[in-house]
């Protein structure tokens, strides 16, 4: 397989967890969250100053259908991650070293 | 496991904050060693796909769930270094776009799942592969073993920030049970996604998989002449 055709099939799959199975996802409060109510200091948690964005909470505002919303939520911040991250990568790399032999192959050793 | 703004005093938050700082840093620098133009996609793509599998909460008892931390894989798939930024990266969109997770917690977000999951889940995974013996087909799960590991310890780190700065009197041994009790639980989901993602890859591409680089080159270096004479191409 190809690198290409892996990363597209990739970014394919992320996007359609993130924009359709999400849905499906469990709404039950994570691990963290529910300790926190159990052991009672979830109400030490303060509203993040995002809190009043657009996509606060994975759910678009002025998008009424729940699964919409939330879909719409999941596939643009797949992309924005998809962006910065590899953009990050894009720049970090070293250049012109597709060809260039493992090092770490070095020790050759047959079976 | 998104620590949300409160939880943690601002001593500790900003603690925190400079050892994502440095973290950060330190991953910037050594990420270059791990990407290349092969590997610079697979960076995006990691990302992405944390980023995605972290929507997707499963069950994982009463009224409970969990999610994937991504640390262990990203480090498999990518290089720890490269995984440090990837997870980091995630954290970073989750609390400014959606309000998952605090901004004045983002370091300690990214201490917690991007440096704590990362390392804990790249050193298991490093012992493992080190003691058994080099075959591809042991990637996946060593990388499932340390991706198990890495959710449990990385909720005793959360603790250990929480008794140095935690909002609440909460007794930590209270706190340690419930964290380490119910993350155990959760790792086994993280076990579970991490094999199948590692070994899916590894299946069709285990050149592109760095923590695999090992065990794929002992096993691949046999010299093969194509018939033209010509050098053998790149897999």
């Amino acid at each position: 397989m190809k690198t290409r055709t892996l990363v597209i099939v990739g970014v394919v799959v992320a996007l359609l967890m993130a924009g359709v199975v999400s849905f499906y996802a469990s709404a039950s409060p994570d691990g963290l969250e529910y300790v926190a109510e159990q052991t009672g200091f979830l109400d030490t948690a303060e509203d993040s100053p995002t809190a009043g964005g657009p996509m606060a909470d994975y759910s678009t505002r002025g998008v009424d259908n729940p699964a919409l919303a939330g879909g719409l939520a999941g596939v643009v911040g797949s992309l924005v991650v998809l962006a910065v991250a590899g953009g990050l990568a894009m720049v970090l790399r070293r250049r012109g070293t597709r060809d260039q032999p493992d090092s770490d192959a070095a020790g050759a050793r047959g079976r | 496991m998104h620590v949300p703004d409160g939880f943690l005093d601002a001593p500790t938050s900003i603690a925190t904050g400079a050892v994502a700082v440095v973290g950060l840093g330190l991953a910037l620098r050594r990420a270059r060693g791990e990407l290349d133009d092969r590997t610079a996609p697979m960076a995006g793509l990691v990302a992405t796909f944390v980023f995605a599998t972290q929507m997707l909460n499963f069950p994982v008892g009463a009224g409970t769930s969990g999610h994937l931390l991504g640390g262990a894989l990203a480090a498999v798939l990518v290089g720890p270094w490269t995984g440090v930024l990837c997870v980091s990266v995630v954290l970073l969109v989750q609390a400014l776009l959606f309000a998952d997770g605090g901004i004045t917690a983002l370091g300690t977000n990214i201490t917690l799942m991007g440096v704590v999951g990362v390392a804990v889940g790249w050193l298991v995974f490093r012992g493992l592969t080190g003691v058994l013996p080099r075959r591809l087909s042991l990637v996946a799960p060593s990388a499932a073993v340390a991706a198990f590991v890495s959710v449990p310890v990385t909720a005793l780190a959360f603790v250990g920030l929480y008794g140095l700065g935690g909002a609440a009197p909460i007794p930590l041994d209270t706190l340690t049970t419930a964290m380490v009790g119910w993350h155990t639980l959760i790792g086994i989901g993280e076990a579970l996604i991490t094999g199948l993602v590692v070994g899916s890859v590894t299946a069709v591409r285990p050149d592109l998989v760095y923590g695999a680089r090992r065990a794929f080159g002992s096993r691949e270096l046999e010299i093969r002449t194509a018939p033209g004479g010509s050098q053998g191409a790149t897999a």
